[in-house]
């Protein structure tokens, strides 16, 4: 409707432009190379390893690069900077969390049992807010009396950490010998645990029957009212059977479902197999929020990733996440993983490559990160050539040595009309600032016969201006690059004419000479500047054209005039007039002389 | 890119980069880790810290130290500044600052600056080159020009180095090697030397440290060329080399049976032409695995050094590739002693200090 104006502000993704990420963008580049540049060929286990292994070097990645930011957050004395570096490090950390749990889930795809294991390590390497009263905790002269003592044993059990609760808790058992026995207790019960192993030691079924030996030895213990006298220990009993609300008392030491999930897991049902993760995972969520609060972006995330919705995972970090590196670089490897299957979109490619070019197009956007971006688009088979041949030709071109690079992309991929137009934009700017030999170079690597042709023309003119060619060296050392268009063949033959010349070889000179006119090298509006070059050669004393050539000369000469004759301009031009006056004259005097040489009987 | 167009060594601990293609190009000196703990083999573990840097205008084109406290630099803007690293406070400043050292004619295109493309120094004085086909003669005290030579190149001037202290050898993008006099007023070359067949620009030069008359070149089609200037106007011999543009070259100033080159294509080679290598032990290279032997075709015939011989079948060349992963272009490095620097388009400087281990 008329009236209804909106501005729209546009701006640059800022994203790409913070420095610590560049980081970040340059490793992962490296990284994504490497992945798509290895054995295919490997099968099974080692294959899968292989993909562990890239998945690790990505997290390693994102963690260096949270430790610059921490670093340039901490050092910065910019409050809004010190908040947009803040603001980075969250999100970085959020993005290894929901990795690391891909990683466990789809690239590692750990089965009932190490999977266990491998949530139990997500989950102390990532809820690390109790890390720092862990520390005060253990580093103080006499434990047990800090008045943490308690939590920090808590969080131990909360997860899975064994030894070093026993550890605390023997310390406490010392310094109160009252509780020794209900400690010796305790302390067997979590030492008797069974947990789940890495290897083949043990099977499902008897890792389950153990468990269940030892859950009912603990309830035993729980009702007989061993440890009633000291509530701290009877509510870790409690946790230990994987009592639901005690779990949750300890609520803040969790901080969140997650680790509720796995601690509830690890407690009532350490042999959970991966598909069944996804009602625990719901129903923990439920219980921890509790209608309080609603689930945040981040945990439905995660949540998708428990239900194994990979595609859900993905579509929802596209939204929440400013910029395409996690999406695209985390779809690739599920990719090759030959998880997704193709789920094709509107217009034909698959999700990957659709992801993958945004993220090289953003790239694209960054004054000097598109070197990256070429790399991502070769390995997106479908899109990948168009959108690059789009985009580099947009690239600015600012010094020779840029355009050499850009050059050198195209070429390797046989992208010729992106050759020939950046070669034909530089050599333009080299012709306007008047580098003729640039000009030339450009020309000649772009196999440009057209501007080749231009730039001689251009020579040409100057020396019809000044009466002597510049840039000497450029024209005598053409070498085999002459060929490249008549008119450079033409400049070249003519200075060496003028050379030849110069060094009184005459009889070459003017066989030259000649050349150039019958073969038709030269181009008809030079013709009359070589017929005047010839009349010092017909003047000479000594005769250097022969007959044939004399005739040949006046044909040139006529077939120059008679295009000429309705051109008033010729009668008007005295100079002009003069010329081929002078010409004739000459021409017939040296057809005179020559006849007679050339009839004369020699010695007799 | 943070990463380097070039880089010099001195003293074999600090080194200073230049950045290009950034909004904001930055000089910067680095030291090059030697605090770091010396581990069981006694390899360094220190990293590379930056010591200061400061900004610059303009893409960093080439660089070298002209003595232990200032660095001449090249700019795409057409500009040469010299900066000085005050050791105390480590800090950098800008010393002394020719502006459009480098232009074209018309003033109007082009906001009339010229990208200075080379700068070679012997102190105090400096020698620039640009896309403009100017050479320019500084002295480091002085304000103006000592000497300019207009036009001296319809095509670019892609490199400069000292033949003799009065005489400097030029390459441009018309594949043509010039020797330059400056002791004689005329503004021509004394002599011109050409590739023979297609006229490859040429990207680098340098020369021979002791013998002068052995010079090196590497052109745009990643070839090696040696020449020797006494005689003949051709290369003695070509090497093919790189897949892409050889960016620079340069022999080993204490050991010059040792050159190195680095290119577009992602590689650095180090050729060691020195006798008897089939006695040598190889070289253990923390990335370098793989070796070729190669031996050279020449053109003419020459016996005094290495690198002129003429013998295919006894003379070989030990060449190693001493990049592992390459993916980027190497754009620049510098050595020392037994000291390595480049930096490669990924943003990402190396330091390798065991050369010859």
């Amino acid at each position: 409707a008329p009236g209804s104006s909106r501005v729209f502000v546009v701006r640059r993704d800022q994203d790409i432009y913070i420095q610590t990420l560049r980081k970040l963008f340059n490793e992962s580049h490296g990284i994504f190379m490497g992945l798509q540049r290895s054995e295919e060929e490997l099968a099974g286990k080692s294959r899968k390893a292989q993909l562990v292994q890239v998945s690790k070097n990505y997290r390693s990645v994102i963690r260096a690069c949270m430790e610059d930011m921490h670093q340039a957050a901490v050092s910065t004395r910019d409050p809004a900077l010190q908040g947009q570096y803040s603001t980075q490090v969250s999100i970085l950390s959020a993005m290894e969390l929901i990795w690391n749990l891909c990683e466990i889930l789809f690239v590692e795809a750990a089965a009932a049992g190490p999977l266990l294991l491998r949530l139990l390590d997500w989950v102390r390497l990532h809820v690390c807010d109790v890390d720092s009263m862990v520390r005060e905790v253990l580093s103080s002269e006499n434990p047990s009396k800090h008045k943490l003592f308690w939590n920090v044993v808590d969080v131990f059990v909360l997860q899975g950490r064994m030894d070093e609760a026993r550890h605390l808790l023997s310390k406490e058992a010392t310094a109160n010998p009252t509780s020794m026995n209900m400690y010796k207790i305790l302390d067997d019960l979590m030492k008797k645990m069974p947990m789940p192993t890495l290897g083949n030691t043990q099977t499902l079924t008897e890792l389950e029957l153990k468990w269940q030996h030892w859950h009912e030895e603990c309830q035993r213990f729980l009702q007989d009212g061993t440890f009633a006298s000291n509530p701290h220990m009877e509510s870790i009993c409690k946790i230990l059977l994987g009592d639901e609300d005690a779990i949750l008392e300890k609520r803040e030491l969790m901080t969140t479902w997650y680790h509720f999930l796995v601690t509830r897991l690890l407690y009532s049902h350490p042999t959970v197999k991966p598909m069944e993760l996804r009602f625990y995972a719901q129903s923990s969520m439920d219980m921890f929020l509790g209608g309080e609060s609603s689930p945040e972006p981040l945990d439905m995330i995660l949540m998708a990733a428990f239900e194994f919705e990979m595609h859900q995972v993905i579509k929802e970090c596209s939204i929440v996440l400013s910029n395409w590196w996690f999406v695209a670089h985390l779809t690739d490897l599920l990719d090759h993983c030959k998880l997704l299957q193709s789920h094709n979109l509107y217009f034909g490619s698959n999700m990957r490559e659709f992801l993958l070019l945004e993220y090289a197009s953003g790239l694209f956007s960054h004054h000097s990160l598109w070197q990256l971006g070429v790399d991502y688009f070769d390995h997106c088979p479908e899109y990948g050539r168009v959108y690059l041949e789009l985009h580099i030709e947009r690239i600015p071109l600012s010094t020779e040595q840029k355009a050499l690079k850009v050059l050198r992309i195209c070429e390797q991929r046989q992208m010729h009309e992106q050759v020939r137009s950046i070669c034909k934009i530089m050599a333009m700017k080299a012709l306007r600032n008047n580098r003729l030999g640039s000009a030339l170079s450009w020309s000649i690597r772009a196999k440009d016969a057209a501007f080749a042709t231009l730039i001689s023309d251009r020579f040409l003119k100057d020396y019809c201006e000044r009466g002597c060619f510049s840039d000497l060296d450029l024209i005598d050392n053409l070498g085999p690059s002459m060929l490249l268009s008549d008119r450079l063949t033409f400049l070249g033959k003519y200075r060496e004419f003028h050379r030849l010349y110069g060094e009184k070889r005459f009889p070459e000179a003017a066989r030259l000479l000649l050349t150039l006119m019958t073969a038709h090298i030269a181009p008809c509006s030079f013709w009359m500047t070589l017929l005047t070059d010839a009349l010092p050669l017909l003047e000479q004393k000594e005769i250097i054209f022969s007959a044939e050539q004399t005739y040949e000369l006046m044909r040139c000469l006529e077939d120059l005039t008679a295009g000429n004759v309705d051109k008033q301009k010729l009668q008007e031009d005295d100079v002009e007039t003069t010329k081929v006056e002078m010409l004739r004259l000459a021409l017939a005097r040296n057809l005179a002389r020559v006849i007679v040489k050339e009839g004369t009987v020699e010695g007799s | 890119w943070r990463p380097p167009p070039a880089a010099s060594l001195q003293p074999p601990d600090v080194f200073a980069t230049g950045s290009w293609d950034n909004e904001d190009n930055r000089i910067s000196l680095w030291s090059a880790g030697d605090l770091g703990n010396v581990g069981l083999n006694g390899e360094y573990h220190g990293e590379p810290h930056l010591l200061c840097d400061i900004q610059h205008n303009g893409d960093v084109m080439d660089m070298q130290f002209l003595d232990q406290e200032r660095i001449v630099v090249a700019s795409s803007t057409g500009t040469v500044t010299i900066f000085r690293h005050h050791q105390n406070n480590q800090t950098l400043s800008a010393n002394l600052r020719w502006e459009k050292a480098h232009h074209h004619v018309d003033q109007d295109t082009s906001c009339g600056g010229a990208a200075c493309t080379g700068v070679v120094c012997n102190n105090p004085e400096i020698v620039t080159v640009g896309e403009d086909g100017r050479i320019n003669l500084f002295r480091a005290d002085q304000k103006d020009a000592v000497r300019t030579i207009d036009n001296a190149d319809s095509s670019t001037l892609h490199a400069v180095t000292f033949l003799r202290t009065t005489e400097i050898l030029t390459v441009n993008s018309i594949g043509q090697l010039k020797i330059w006099d400056l002791r004689q007023q005329r503004n021509e070359p004394s002599q011109i030397f050409s590739l023979a067949g297609d006229r490859v620009p040429l990207h680098c030069v340098d020369r021979h440290p002791n013998q002068q008359h052995i010079v090196a070149t590497g052109g745009q089609d990643g070839m090696l060329s040696i020449w020797d200037i006494r005689q003949g106007t051709m290369p003695v011999s070509l090497l093919n080399a790189h897949e892409a543009e050889m960016w620079e070259v340069h022999f080993h100033p204490s050991n010059p049976d040792h050159l190195f080159t680095c290119s577009e294509d992602g590689s650095l080679w180090h050729w060691d032409a020195s006798t008897n290598v089939s006695e040598k032990p190889s070289f253990l290279h923390q990335g370098g695995r793989s070796t070729t032997y190669l031996s050279h075709s020449t053109i003419n015939q020459s016996v005094v050094s290495a690198w002129l011989s003429n013998d295919p079948t006894k003379d070989r060349m030990e060449i190693t590739n001493l990049i592992p992963n390459q993916t980027l272009s190497v754009n620049s490095l510098d050595v020392l002693g037994s000291c390595l620097v480049y930096g490669t388009d990924a943003e990402a400087i190396y330091v390798n200090r065991q050369l010859f281990a």
